[in-house]
């Protein structure tokens, strides 16, 4: 029962095949995953909008969305009308053939980027040797449709906005690399279905996954920072912030690309958490021995709930940050952390395990971090603020 | 000549073309974009899957946004066109080069290039090959580019008034 | 007659006369070096094209090469570009026609 449950869509997928003509068996057996995903991650998109929209709201003291529908639950219907029925308004001295293409490039590369994510137990659309590196290259192209979207629209604040994007998600790239790199430097594979495979398994009902080790924790949390600053969102949401550049690159779309825009950026969080829990929170392994018999997916997804609603907290909670110390932040500091996690992975791997291994492989990270906290106290003065206006 | 072959090689043939043709920087610097997309295509249907998403990775990832970057923090007045006795030349150099490459690759190109074995360049054989056998060039390579880093950051800097 | 090393060795010949006409007629600074990229790009297309096609594919050699191309390929594209970014700062233009002068 429990086995079936688990298995639901892997037995739906290969009924499906088994009973279409067999000239189109491979294109079904392709198109049926694919279609999968084009429809369960944007349906999270709607739950996540209504969710974050009412969190925000209970963390500022106020009822959010509440109109639509029992506890305003039906909101993204309407949102989604209201985008579709909005004027699509184009620069007259816009570039039009760039302005149109870059919402289409940053949803199709986040799409892209799903194919290696396991969602499942044999649930993941192509296995690929190198999975982790594909991830990653296509993210590459997102930063590509930012500065687009930002040259395109020929206005400052987007061109300014487009820039700063890019150079975050440059600066913040490095580190969220490096991190992962600890993790398959452990596992030994950059595929995704075998890093999962590697933290399957128990030590009494204690899962055997990354975070749940010294160098892992680190590296969990600076993944997890860099993923915020690669996704643009508070507190690094420089690239769009209202009060400073209006809306950063998004400030000439409206309509239906602004909205792309929108499903682009939760579904390249999506993506980007889904990696973060594969890498490190055992993919979708159930976090007690005892709980194996809920279905894979629905663990994966928990895991991909709870850090979204980590992502909302931490988006209603944290100001947002100045350019420069956001790069300082980047380069002094979570650089050289990733890089000694990378270290402190190498020491695991060649430790006997027992208590003094966890000893020796928290003691590097810890002691860089003192080191580094201190080091970048030094040099910042708390004197009288100075006010300079523009000339 | 199988279809993908043609669409990506298409591909990176015209990117490279608008590449080195259009007028507007920075639509250059997107057809570039487009032409190493196509050539990591290619990459992956010689089945060197690691080159291919490497390639993706660094050109268009990091060396176009460089470029990008560049053509944003220097000003551009149109440039008018270069001469047109420099420009023929210019061509006809690079049509000459192109005959002679031509010329070379129909002569000789086909002693092997029967497709008779498939390789695969799996990832724990290069990662092996570069541990073992190249790990001289490999921490050379490591040597450079902190080095490229360092002097890039340098030379970029803007220079203090000294004097 | 066409075998498929043939196809692309031809692919890549054309990539490097592309690359190489634009940086001989381009007046950008910035598009020179995007030619230049481009040539490099044809040779590591050559590399690969011969390691699949070629004799003894096991040992890797074109595939390696052509990781250690890309690694300094991106060193080349760094520093020349913060070389064109200095040259711009001392000179206020990018025109390699206009840049003939030895002393700043």
């Amino acid at each position: 029962m429990t086995q079936g449950l688990d298995q639901i869509f892997v037995t739906l997928q290969h009924w499906a095949v088994s009973h279409s003509p067999a000239a189109v068996q491979p294109a079904v057996s392709i198109l049926l995953p694919v279609v999968g995903i084009l429809i369960a991650f944007p349906a999270l998109f709607a739950i996540t909008t209504v969710l974050e929209r009412k969190g925000l709201a209970r963390i500022q003291n106020r009822y959010g969305p509440n109109r639509v529908g029992p506890f305003g639950l039906l909101q993204p219907m309407a949102d989604a009308v209201k985008s579709l029925t909005k004027e699509d308004l184009v620069p007259r001295s816009a570039d039009k053939l760039v302005h149109f293409l870059a919402p289409l490039l940053l949803v199709a590369a986040v799409f892209v980027e799903y194919a290696v994510v396991p969602v499942g137990r044999n649930m993941v659309l192509a296995d690929m040797d190198c999975g982790v590196l594909f991830f990653f290259a296509a993210g590459a192209a997102t930063e590509m449709s930012v500065f687009m979207a930002g040259w395109s629209s020929r206005n400052k604040y987007s061109l300014l906005g487009a820039m700063r994007a890019v150079a975050q998600m440059i600066s913040y790239e490095a580190p969220l690399i490096l991190s992962s790199i600890a993790v398959v430097m452990a596992a030994g594979s950059l595929s995704t279905v075998t890093i999962v495979e590697k933290q399957a398994g128990y030590s009494g009902f204690w899962p055997h996954w990354y975070v749940l080790t010294p160098w892992g924790l680190a590296g969990f949390v600076l993944f997890m920072i860099a993923a915020t600053a690669e996704s643009n969102r508070s507190p690094f949401d420089l690239p769009e912030g209202e009060s400073e550049i209006i809306a950063g690159y998004l400030t000439e779309y409206s309509g239906f690309k602004f909205a792309l825009f929108f499903l682009g950026e939760y579904l390249g969080m999506f993506a980007i958490s889904a990696l973060g829990i594969t890498l490190f929170l055992g993919g979708w392994a159930a976090p007690f021995s005892f709980l194996t018999w809920v279905p894979s997916w629905i663990w994966f997804f928990g895991k991909l709930l709870v850090l979204i609603a980590v992502f909302i907290w931490v988006r209603g909670t944290l100001p947002r940050l100045r350019m420069d110390q956001l790069m300082n932040f980047a380069w002094k500091f979570m650089l050289p952390m990733t890089l000694m996690v990378i270290f402190s992975a190498g020491l695991w791997r060649f430790l006997p395990s027992g208590v003094l291994r966890w000893l020796i492989c928290a003691a590097p990270i810890a002691l860089l971090y003192v080191v580094l906290g201190r080091v970048l106290q030094t040099d910042r003065k708390i004197e009288k603020r100075v006010y300079r206006y523009a000339e | 000549m199988t279809a993908p072959f043609v669409i990506l090689a298409i591909l990176a043939i015209a990117g490279a073309t608008a590449a080195m043709t259009l007028r507007k920087l920075v639509h250059c610097a997107l057809a570039l974009a487009v032409c190493f997309v196509g050539l990591a295509g290619l990459y992956l249907n010689l089945n060197a899957q690691f080159v291919g998403l490497v390639q993706i990775l660094v050109y268009v990832g990091a060396v176009v946004i460089l470029i990008v970057f560049a053509i944003l923090l220097t000003r551009h007045d149109e440039l008018p066109a270069q001469t047109s006795r420099t420009r023929i030349a210019g061509l006809g150099v690079s049509a000459l080069v192109f005959a002679l490459l031509a010329w070379a690759v129909t002569a000789g190109g086909a002693k092997f290039g029967a497709a008779g074995t498939q390789p695969e360049a799996a990832i724990k054989d290069i990662g092996s090959a570069l541990m073992q056998r190249y790990v001289l060039p490999l921490e050379v390579v490591g040597l450079l580019l902190t080095a490229a880093l360092i002097g890039a950051v340098v030379i970029a800097m803007e220079e203090k008034k000294s004097k | 007659m066409m075998t498929p090393l043939n196809g692309f060795l031809f692919i890549s010949a054309l990539l490097f006369a592309i690359g190489l006409g634009g940086a001989l007629t381009r007046r950008s600074a910035i598009l020179v070096l995007v030619g230049i990229e481009l040539m490099l790009n044809a040779a590591n297309l050559n590399f690969i094209a011969f390691w699949r096609y070629g004799p003894h594919p096991e040992a890797l050699t074109g595939v390696l090469f052509v990781i250690f191309s890309i690694a300094i390929a991106a060193a080349e594209a760094a520093v020349g570009l913060a070389l064109i970014q200095a040259v711009y700062r001392h000179a206020k233009t990018t025109d390699v026609n206009e840049l003939d002068a030895m002393k700043g």
